[in-house]
């Protein structure tokens, strides 16, 4: 695809994603900019975990526990210290919260391969899914509300259409940050470990940490997205990292397209919108979402990013 | 002069168009499907055949219900309330089943002021400290059953009383009320895993402790199991079981069986309820889905009862939330457990029955009505309550 | 704590572990064999169940609900594998795992479709109902000894079958040189479609089994296909001697963390902390088991390739 074509794309885009919440004033839909904010969440969730499957090749199926950690990390605080209600202190410290998490479930999770190491981050999932059940000072298995969203100096925060910015604005610099990621050093020594790790290894790379750091910086954007989810829905509950979670998050990275810098988010599109149009129709939409679901392993296996590239260019 | 009664006309049109709704539209939450969707489809059961009833309408007006499936996963009825509020712009929210799935979707409504009827749950906080102008539960304060069931077991004698719930907030909650009435000791509380489907470790557990008697609390599906299970291990030869009227629903009686006669359970309405509006509700119910009405389907039916005789008391101005709100507190209706009257928090002041597990005539497993435990009895929590 | 009850949670715990080894014995030679992580295994599972209670509700015999449930179950299985799942043998884990998560949800509303939402009776034969005098002071559920004498029986007829037949060598076979299995027979592809109706079928009996017991409802399957994994990493991949091991391990484990958990940290913790503390950690105990397994062994305890 020749540059510009790319950058006019984008262009396109960004313009549509930024007149969303007019268009949806006019049309007398707002409940559509709440919708647009749920899918960049569940973008960024996509897209972090898309680090670790796409181009680390490490299939994680608890990705939602460091969802879920993050969200929590915004409700405790809530609990614990009303009076810091600030965006800028309480989502780093949900970033941070969940790369030390991440480091050190990793660092035993990464000791296995394959199917291993998608048992062993499921187990750890479980771990935080029953005991954030049974946390009954925070709500236990009924969640958790929040009274109010986080604030961001100068910006009404409590507006749709305003928080919609944010989430937008934040997921533009973590899919940024994620190419730049992808195209440097540390990008190409990950796929290099994707393809074949025992050569990567012989080349003289450490290739324990190079999966630790990718499985670190995944936990973290991760959390960031409860984070972000948690203010969104003005809500957490243990649901939030249960295994299906996980799964759906996973299911969302094949149909976007593995490894493409966009997979995320155009899984995450397709199947909310999927979800939004079907369950419109019938009770049992589920059916049809699943034979979509089968269709694309069978016939699109890379996903909607795949059917792009296949375009004569 | 016909000319003076055209414009008359004209101008009545417009000011009933302008002051009063053409329709009355419901957005219906509930979990329909997964483990849990029995109840909410009891609930929807319940609330349709009262629409029957009143010929599809709300207080004389074309009613419209959303029905929507929460799947029993909160974030999902988050979404599902926001939407019916912003997009659908509902004059009414009722049907959730779950207290946790209530407290996820409830800031949707309320803090839009939509007037949210509690068919089922009735988390005590909203009760208490969180009462809230726009909220009504047209059931029970979340521990009623078992304030009931202390009662009971109290001034049955018990001394020595061994409690299973689940370990979650809402299981904390309901033991909390049954201690609030029952007073002597404990022969071991066990709080399991939320969902576990296998009781045979905490049965060995009650057998090895000697209870006088044994208090449960297991909503749903894990009641099921319970009694299951309790009964093949012949428990209740040594250990009268007591429990709220929730784990003997008549869905349950029906697939349980053999195993839950004799038992005894607390609770606010019976199918043999002595009133004329009861018996229509149980007989129409039966007729129309082909198995007896449960506690569910009854409050599902009087969630609707109430929002009809509210819009019929404010003549279809529901644009007046201050007046609709008074009709509601009202509560002009026939309430199919009896007499009905809200608290000043919006909660029922109702009696809880004794009933026990029996054969009718024709086989089927159903409650008796024993014993009247409380009479008129106000929630715990409604002291605290600001409104 | 009483010897007896020590010794009636020792059962329990057998029972729990027996059960979950005939769906983890299924999971384990599909994943060993033909390399296919299965999620829908523990759809077979419910299906089975569901066919079970409804042959014993139309017929009223509980011993031939479980044999023609267990058939088609089977037959179920073999038709799944033909149709779906064997195109995907050569396909990556990643889209194994999204086409059987489709499945997943593909039967579990296709059943809801079929019987409903509500729960299906399945209630234990009237001669098993009761229960047993074992000692003065355990009574103990006769079907629950039948679940334990099943259980025992397909763990060793399983062994036979994989120890002394030609079949069992083949799958010997496969589970540990899948290419050389390929290379052995001409048309391999009977094998699998074999091994995937054995899988289902054991799936079917354990719905059987626990159908009674537990509820026949829609999403039950997928609770207890987390165990059969946990069950079948524990055990090493491929292993049938691994999954009897690593299920009886997890029976035992939960057990008695359930048991006495909660107790022992209410001697030793203030009642509060102990209240919060003990449930969560008796529901964990079998995760923190597996990760501990897996950080010493991480090709689980009896890895099936060398």
């Amino acid at each position: 695809m020749a540059g510009w074509r790319r950058h006019a794309w984008l262009l396109v885009a960004l313009a549509a994603a930024l007149a969303l919440p007019k268009i949806a004033a006019i049309a007398g839909q707002d409940f559509y900019v709440s919708f647009a904010s749920r899918v960049l969440i569940w973008a960024l969730l996509a897209s972090s975990l898309n680090l670790l499957v796409g181009m680390g090749g490490m299939v994680s199926l608890g990705h939602a526990a460091f969802f879920g950690a993050g969200a929590y990390v915004v409700a405790i605080l809530s609990v614990e210290a009303p009076g810091g209600s600030s965006a800028l202190l309480v989502w780093p410290l949900a970033v941070a919260v969940n790369a030390l998490l991440a480091f050190l479930i990793g660092a035993i999770c990464l000791r296995t391969r394959g199917v291993y190491f998608i048992m062993i981050t499921l187990a750890f999932a479980q771990m935080f899914f029953y005991i954030f059940t049974s946390l009954t000072p925070y709500g236990g298995d009924d969640g958790l509300s929040l009274a109010r969203r986080l604030t961001l100096p100068g910006l009404d925060m409590a507006g749709d259409a305003t928080f919609y910015y944010v989430v937008l604005a934040i997921f533009a610099a973590c899919l940024f940050a994620l190419g730049r990621l992808k195209a440097s050093r540390f990008g190409r020594v990950l796929a290099g470990i994707k393809d074949n790790e025992a050569r990567m290894e012989s080349l003289g790379y450490a290739t324990f940490r190079f999966k630790l750091v990718a499985y670190t910086v995944a936990g973290a954007l991760a959390g960031l997205a409860g984070a972000l989810m948690a203010n969104q829905n003005g809500f957490v509950s243990p649901n939030m990292m249960s295994w299906d979670q996980s799964g759906i998050a996973l299911v969302m990275v094949i149909l976007g397209g593995l490894g493409s810098l966009w997979g995320g988010f155009a899984g995450a599109t397709a199947f909310l919108v999927l979800e939004e149009v079907l369950s419109g129709f019938s009770a049992h939409w589920q059916i049809v979402l699943g034979l979509v679901l089968l269709g694309v392993v069978f016939y699109a296996p890379l996903g909607i990013a795949g059917l792009f590239a296949r375009k004569p260019r | 002069m016909n000319k003076k009664l055209l414009c008359l006309a004209l101008a009545w049109a417009c000011m009933a168009s302008a002051l009063a709704a053409d329709k009355i539209k419901v957005g219906f939450i509930s979990t329909l499907s997964g483990p849990g969707g029995v109840l909410g489809v009891a609930i929807r059961d319940g609330f349709n055949l009262a629409l029957e009833h009143t010929g599809g309408k709300l207080g004389g007006l074309p009613a419209e219900v959303i029905i929507e499936d929460d799947q029993q996963k909160p974030d999902v009825a988050k979404q599902l309330a926001d939407k019916l509020v912003k997009r659908d712009k509902v004059d009414f929210g009722t049907g959730i089943v779950f207290q946790n799935l209530l407290q996820a979707a409830e800031p949707a409504f309320l803090g839009s002021e939509t007037f949210y009827i509690s068919p089922n749950t009735g988390p005590s906080d909203l009760a208490g400290a969180n009462c809230n102008p726009y909220f009504f539960a047209v059931s029970w304060v979340s521990d009623g059953y078992s304030e009931a069931t202390g009662k009971n077991m109290q001034d049955k004698g018990y001394k020595n009383v061994f409690v299973i719930a689940p370990n979650y907030p809402g299981g904390k909650d309901v033991v909390n009320g049954f201690k609030r009435y029952y007073k002597g000791a404990y022969a071991g509380e066990v709080y399991t895993k939320l969902g576990q489907l296998d009781y045979a470790v905490e049965i060995s557990q009650i057998r090895a402790a000697k209870p006088d008697a044994v208090f449960f609390f297991l909503p749903g599906g894990m009641g099921v199991n319970f009694l299951k299970q309790w009964h093949q291990a012949a428990m209740g030869r040594e250990f009268p079981l007591f429990g709220t009227g929730w784990s003997f629903d008549q869905d349950t009686l029906a697939a349980v069986g053999e195993p839950t006669l004799g038992a005894l359970n607390a609770a606010h309405w019976n199918l043999d309820l002595d009133n004329a509006a009861n018996k229509k509700f149980v007989a129409d119910f039966e007729k129309k889905y082909g198995r007896l009405p449960n506690e569910y389907a009854s409050q599902g039916y009087d969630a609707a009862m109430l929002i009809d005789a509210a819009v019929r008391d404010v003549k279809g101005k529901i644009e007046d939330k201050t007046a609709l709100r008074r009709a509601l507190e009202a509560a002009n209706f026939k309430s199919v457990r009896g007499a009905f009257k809200f608290n000043r928090n919006h909660f029922p002041v109702q009696n809880y029955y004794l009933r026990q597990v029996v054969k009718d005539d024709k086989g089927r497993f159903v409650n008796k009505t024993v014993a009247t435990i409380f009479t008129n009895h106000p929630d715990a929590y409604v002291a605290a309550c600001k409104m | 704590m009483t010897w007896l009850l020590f010794l009636e949670q020792c059962l329990n715990g057998l029972q729990f572990g027996l059960m979950l080894f005939l769906l983890a014995a299924g999971l384990t030679l599909i994943f060993g064999i033909m390399d296919l992580i299965n999620l829908a295994h523990g759809s077979l599972y419910m299906v089975g169940a569901y066919l079970v209670a409804s042959i014993s509700q139309a017929t009223g015999s509980f011993t031939l609900a479980i044999v023609l449930g267990v058939a088609a179950t089977a037959a179920i299985g073999m038709a799944l594998e033909v149709a779906v799942l064997r195109g995907l043998y050569r396909r990556d884990h990643l889209s194994q795992v999204l086409a059987t998560f489709a499945l997943i949800i593909i039967i579990n509303e296709t059943t809801r479709v079929i019987w409903g939402v509500q729960p299906l009776p399945l209630n234990v034969p009237g001669a098993l109902s009761g229960s047993v005098r074992l000692f003065p002071g355990i009574d103990y559920p006769a079907f629950r000894l039948v679940i334990i004498a099943v259980g025992l029986a397909v763990a060793l007829s399983l062994y036979f079958l994989v120890a002394r037949t030609r079949l069992g060598m083949l799958v010997r076979a496969g589970a540990s040189n899948r290419e050389m299995a390929m290379v052995m027979g001409t048309d391999i592809r009977w094998l699998f479609t074999a091994v995937f109706g054995v899988g289902a079928g054991l799936c079917a009996l354990a719905g059987a089994m626990l159908g009674p017991l537990l509820a026949v409802q829609v999403g039950m399957g997928e609770n207890i296909l987390i165990l059969a994994f946990v069950t079948v990493v524990i055990g090493g991949i491929g292993s049938i001697r691994g999954a009897f091991v690593g299920a009886l391990l997890i029976g035992i484990v939960d057990t008695f963390g359930r048991a006495f958990i909660p107790t022992g940290l209410r001697a030793v913790l203030s009642p509060s902390v102990a209240d919060v503390a003990g449930p969560s950690l008796a529901s964990i105990s079998i995760y923190l088991l597996m990760v501990g397994v897996l950080f010493w062994k991480p090709q689980g305890l009896f890895p099936a390739r060398g």
